[in-house]
Order: structure tokens, then C-alpha cells, then sequence
């Protein structure tokens, strides 16, 4: 089999397609979303909202009488807008440490998804596509839902760059020319809930930070500027949706393993890569 | 003339006005109090004070930074929490996360944000503005430098140049000599006077004032209150200092013609 067929058939089946280009959308969207929770040392919190979605998904899963389908996006935005508000409440003024109410935050709603997804018989299954992905369930308005989702977000980094960017770096100066900090940083939070929602199908709970972390982390390594970072990061995303889904399409492996594994070896390179290159500019 | 209006910017207004200003945290609401200051347009001002005085307290109060509790601050003739154009604010070091994507370039566009406006990108004008600033600041050729880049005092003149870019009238520096050697307190104080040739009024919190290159116009000796203001020669006696540093009594010497005192940082706590 030539190249090109090896690469078109896959893309002659419709729900096949639609699986590449959510994977495409969502490598693309969180690439650049997670280029402002790298810089901001967000991690943690991209972590723990991926699954504090559960609980939602869990409901509106519930609700279709064990369907996975398109109303799970309601849920979870639901669950993962809470879950972001309750963080960014209980942390406003530093009397519990960010990263313990995160963590509280998280395994309370994660609990509670798990309570609520063992009330289904066919728990384990159910489970499964919730955490891995089920990338070739997408049915047509559910890549509609996900490229609305990733259309709204990346308008808002568009138009609110250089204050998402200023409340980023230097919180003093964000203050000093009066801008509205606590609403941008709960912006952001709700940002991040609304791209792991998009991405929830395509990758699943378990592997949603890689999306967000892998891309952006790899490009910190190779340019200097953040909006440079995020062009890149987002190319980054991209790429390895496509790669992830073909090697998921021929190895017969979950498309969510197939990106996080794809992004880790082009990270992989990367640092490699910096490393020798700052080897061997120093050993000039 | 213009009809008065009580908080429009009005050069011939004080710089710098508080008013019986008191200011804190929660917990130590009162870090600082009964702060009565005025400061001319275009004066340079050194705060000096213990660890733990409020010099971090006070600037956060004029930059707006922290809602204080009692009191009223004005930037010529401006209410403190609508002059954000008007007040530059140089952090301290660790303030900032040195190794943040962001070029020189990218920093000082920073200062521009409220001009350009809400949901808009840097117009050729605004771009054109940063470049003169750097230029003007001999920071040009490092525009494309990530910050962690940078010396310790091409750091500080970076932050300098944003305030710049921003208009700002009152500059803040928070001990901006800290930890930089005698190279770059030299590159500092040669924009500092540069700044001051512009007419923007200066006020820097400092442990040590050694240097002879920029005369300050006055002295603010603080411990959670104004133990003295005024010229030099007149507060920085052994006297005040003692009032202010307590034990660890700074260094006074007596220059040929000029006052100066250094403080060990690490003996007061």
C-alpha cells in the first residue's frame, strides 16, 4: 500500500473523519489554552478540573439511560464550571493554599462522579470511555459543540491577550493600571473548564493534561515570547492529532494514548535536542 | 483657565499627596500610619527604613496595589485609584518570575495596555512608542532579549522603561539597588537622571545611599510612620537613624561634602 492510500483510507468513513478533525481541534485548542497554565504553573489545577468534570458527565450519562453521546458536553461544562468557581472562591484571599483547595475540590467531585457512574450496570465499560475517550462515537454535533467551544475560547485569548498576559506575569502591575484581576483569573479558570470539556470525547479525563501541559511545555522549550509559544504549541497540538489518530487507526490503540504518546516523543526530542544544542553552543 | 475640577491632572498639584494615610494587611491592618507627605514634581526622594518599616507598604498604597484603611492619597492632584497612568512601579526582584516567556520588548508593551485601550492589539504607534523607549534608555539593541537575559541592571531599567512607556509621571522603585553591583547601580542611576531630566518625580526605597551620582532632593526616614522627611543633611543624622533602625544603628559617614550611610541588611530583622 502506497503512502497516500495508507493515509486516505482511514478518511473514508465519515465518523472516521470526524474523529480526525476533533482531534485536530482539540490538539489545536489546548495547545493554546495550555500555554497560559504552563506559564502560570497551572498544572495541578488543569489536572484536577479534567476530573472534576466527572461528576456532570456522570449525570447527563446517567440521564440518556447509559448513552454516551452529545448531552455529556452539558454536564460537564456544568461540573467544570462549579468545580472552577468553588477553586477560585475558596481561594480569594490566600487563607487556604491554593493547591490544597484544588486538591479538595477534586477528589470530592471525582468521588462523587464515580458514585454516580456505579449506579449504571455497565459501570466498568461506561467508565472506560469516560476516562480514555471514545473518539469515533463523535457524532456530527458533537464536533460542531467542540468547534464552537474552541471558536468562543480562542476569540476571548484574542481579544483579551495582553490582559490575560500582564495578569500573568506581573499581578503588581495588573493591579496598578486597575485592571479587573480577579475576573481574569476566574476568565481563565472557566477557559480551561470549557477546553477540557471540548476535549473530554477525544482524549478522555485521564489523559486531558497532557493536551493542555505536553505542547505548551515543549514550545516554552523552543522560543522565547509567549505568543510565539502559543503559535507553536498550537502547531504542536495539531501535529499530533493527526499522528495520534492515524497510529490510532493502525495500531488499534485508544486515540487519547496515541496523542499523550505522540506529544511526549516530540517533547522528548525537544529537550533532547535543547540540551545538546545548548551543549555545544557552550562548548564553543 | 480651565474650570477646576478636583480630580483632573493638574501639573501645578503636588507629585505626590497623602493624607493622614494609614495602610495594612489583613492581620496588621496598620503596617503604616498617619502618613502626611507631599512631594514636588520632579523631586527624587530616597525612603529609607528598616526591614518591616512599610517602604513596600507605602508604595503599594500609591501604586494603588492595596486598599488602605484610612486616608487619601492624590498623584497630581489625582484620586491614587484613577491615576494609574500616572504611577510606574519598579518591584522588587523576586516580585517577578524571571524565566515568564516575555521579551524586553514584550515587558515594556506592558506599560502601554491601558493606551491602547480594551480588545485591542499594539497599533505601529504604540510599537513605535516602546522602540523610542528603549532607544532613549540605550536598551535598543537588547529589545529581542528574553528577560532572564538580562543583567541585574538592565532588569531594573527595563521596568524603568516600561513605566516610561506607560507616562507615568511618579516612578516607585522598591529598593531597586538590592543585590546589583556597583556596574549596574551606576547604569541605574544614570537613567534615574534621566528620568528626573524629564521632569518625573522619583521615589525609591533604599538600604544603602552611597552613591553620589544622584543627589536626592530628600529623605523619608520610615518606621510605620514618618520619623523624618526633608533634605538630606537634615534628617540623616545619627539621631533619626537610630530612632529608626534601633540596634543595628546604620553606618553614618561624613564625605567631604556629602552625607551617606549604608545599612548590613542581613543585622536587622
Amino acid at each position: 500500500m502506497d503512502i497516500i492510500s495508507l493515509l486516505s483510507e482511514p478518511l473514508s468513513y465519515a465518523f472516521i473523519q470526524r474523529g480526525m478533525q476533533a482531534l485536530i481541534l482539540v490538539g489545536g485548542i489546548s495547545a493554546v489554552v495550555g500555554c497560559f497554565v504552563v506559564v502560570r504553573g497551572m498544572s495541578f489545577f488543569g489536572d484536577a478540573l479534567s476530573h472534576a468534570i466527572l461528576p456532570g458527565v456522570a449525570l447527563s450519562y446517567t440521564a440518556s439511560g447509559g448513552y454516551v453521546a452529545s448531552n455529556l458536553f452539558l454536564g460537564g461544562l456544568g461540573a467544570g464550571i462549579v468545580s472552577a468557581l468553588v477553586i477560585a472562591w475558596l481561594t480569594r484571599n490566600e487563607e487556604l493554599k491554593e493547591d490544597s483547595a484544588i486538591a479538595i475540590v477534586f477528589v470530592t467531585m471525582f468521588a462523587l462522579g464515580i458514585a454516580i457512574v456505579s449506579t449504571q450496570a455497565s459501570y466498568s465499560a461506561d467508565l472506560t470511555h469516560i476516562l480514555f475517550g471514545s473518539i469515533l462515537g463523535i457524532s456530527e454535533s458533537d464536533l460542531l459543540m467542540v468547534a464552537a467551544m474552541g471558536a468562543a475560547v480562542l476569540l476571548v485569548i484574542l481579544l483579551l491577550y495582553k490582559e490575560l498576559l500582564i495578569v500573568s506575569f506581573d499581578l503588581t502591575l495588573a493591579h496598578s493600571l486597575r485592571l479587573p484581576v480577579e475576573r481574569l483569573r476566574i476568565l481563565l479558570l472557566l477557559l480551561i473548564a470549557v477546553t477540557i470539556v471540548a476535549s473530554l470525547q477525544a482524549v478522555g479525563i485521564a489523559l486531558m493534561l497532557a493536551l493542555l501541559i505536553t505542547p505548551a511545555a515543549t514550545a516554552r522549550l523552543l522560543v522565547k515570547r509567549l505568543h510565539h509559544m502559543i503559535v507553536i504549541a498550537s502547531l504542536i497540538g495539531v501535529f499530533s492529532g493527526v499522528v495520534g489518530f492515524y497510529a490510532s487507526y493502525y495500531l488499534d490503540i485508544p486515540s487519547g494514548a496515541c496523542i499523550v504518546l505522540t506529544l511526549s516523543a516530540i517533547f522528548g526530542v525537544a529537550i533532547l535536542g535543547q540540551s545538546t544544542w545548548a551543549r555545544l553552543r557552550d562548548g564553543e | 483657565m480651565s474650570i477646576f475640577k478636583r480630580n483632573s491632572f493638574d501639573i501645578s498639584q503636588p507629585a505626590l499627596l497623602a493624607e493622614q494615610l494609614s495602610a495594612g494587611y489583613p492581620g496588621n491592618r496598620f503596617a503604616l500610619s498617619d502618613i502626611n507627605l507631599s512631594i514636588g514634581g520632579g523631586e527624587r526622594v530616597a525612603v529609607i527604613g528598616p526591614n518591616g518599616a512599610g517602604k513596600s507598604t507605602l508604595f503599594k498604597a500609591i501604586v494603588g496595589t492595596l486598599q488602605f484603611t484610612h486616608g487619601h492619597i492624590s498623584i497630581h492632584g489625582v484620586d491614587c485609584y484613577s491615576s494609574h497612568i500616572y504611577v510606574g512601579y519598579v518591584p522588587q526582584q523576586s516580585e517577578i518570575d524571571w524565566k515568564f516567556p516575555a521579551s524586553v520588548f514584550d515587558v515594556v508593551m506592558m506599560g502601554r495596555s491601558r493606551h491602547i485601550g480594551w480588545f485591542r492589539w499594539p497599533s505601529k504607534r504604540d510599537r513605535a512608542i516602546v522602540n523610542g523607549t528603549l532607544d532613549h534608555l540605550s536598551l535598543g539593541d537588547l529589545a529581542n532579549r528574553q528577560i532572564s537575559e538580562l543583567s541585574g541592571g538592565q532588569r531594573r531599567r527595563v521596568f524603568i522603561a516600561r513605566a516610561l512607556a506607560q507616562d507615568a509621571r511618579v516612578l516607585l522603585l522598591d529598593e531597586p539597588f538590592a543585590g546589583v553591583d556597583q556596574t549596574a547601580e551606576k547604569e541605574i542611576i544614570d537613567t534615574l537622571v534621566t528620568l528626573t531630566n524629564q521632569g518625573i518625580t522619583i521615589l525609591l526605597s533604599t538600604h544603602h545611599m552611597h552613591n553620589d551620582a544622584l543627589q536626592f532632593d530628600k529623605v523619608l526616614i520610615l518606621r510605620r510612620t514618618i520619623l523624618a522627611y526633608g533634605a538630606p543633611n537634615e534628617v540623616l543624622t545619627a539621631q533619626n537613624l537610630r530612632a529608626a533602625y534601633g540596634t543595628s544603628t546604620p553606618v553614618l559617614h561624613h564625605g567631604a561634602d556629602q552625607l551617606t550611610f549604608g545599612v548590613d541588611q542581613h543585622r536587622d530583622s
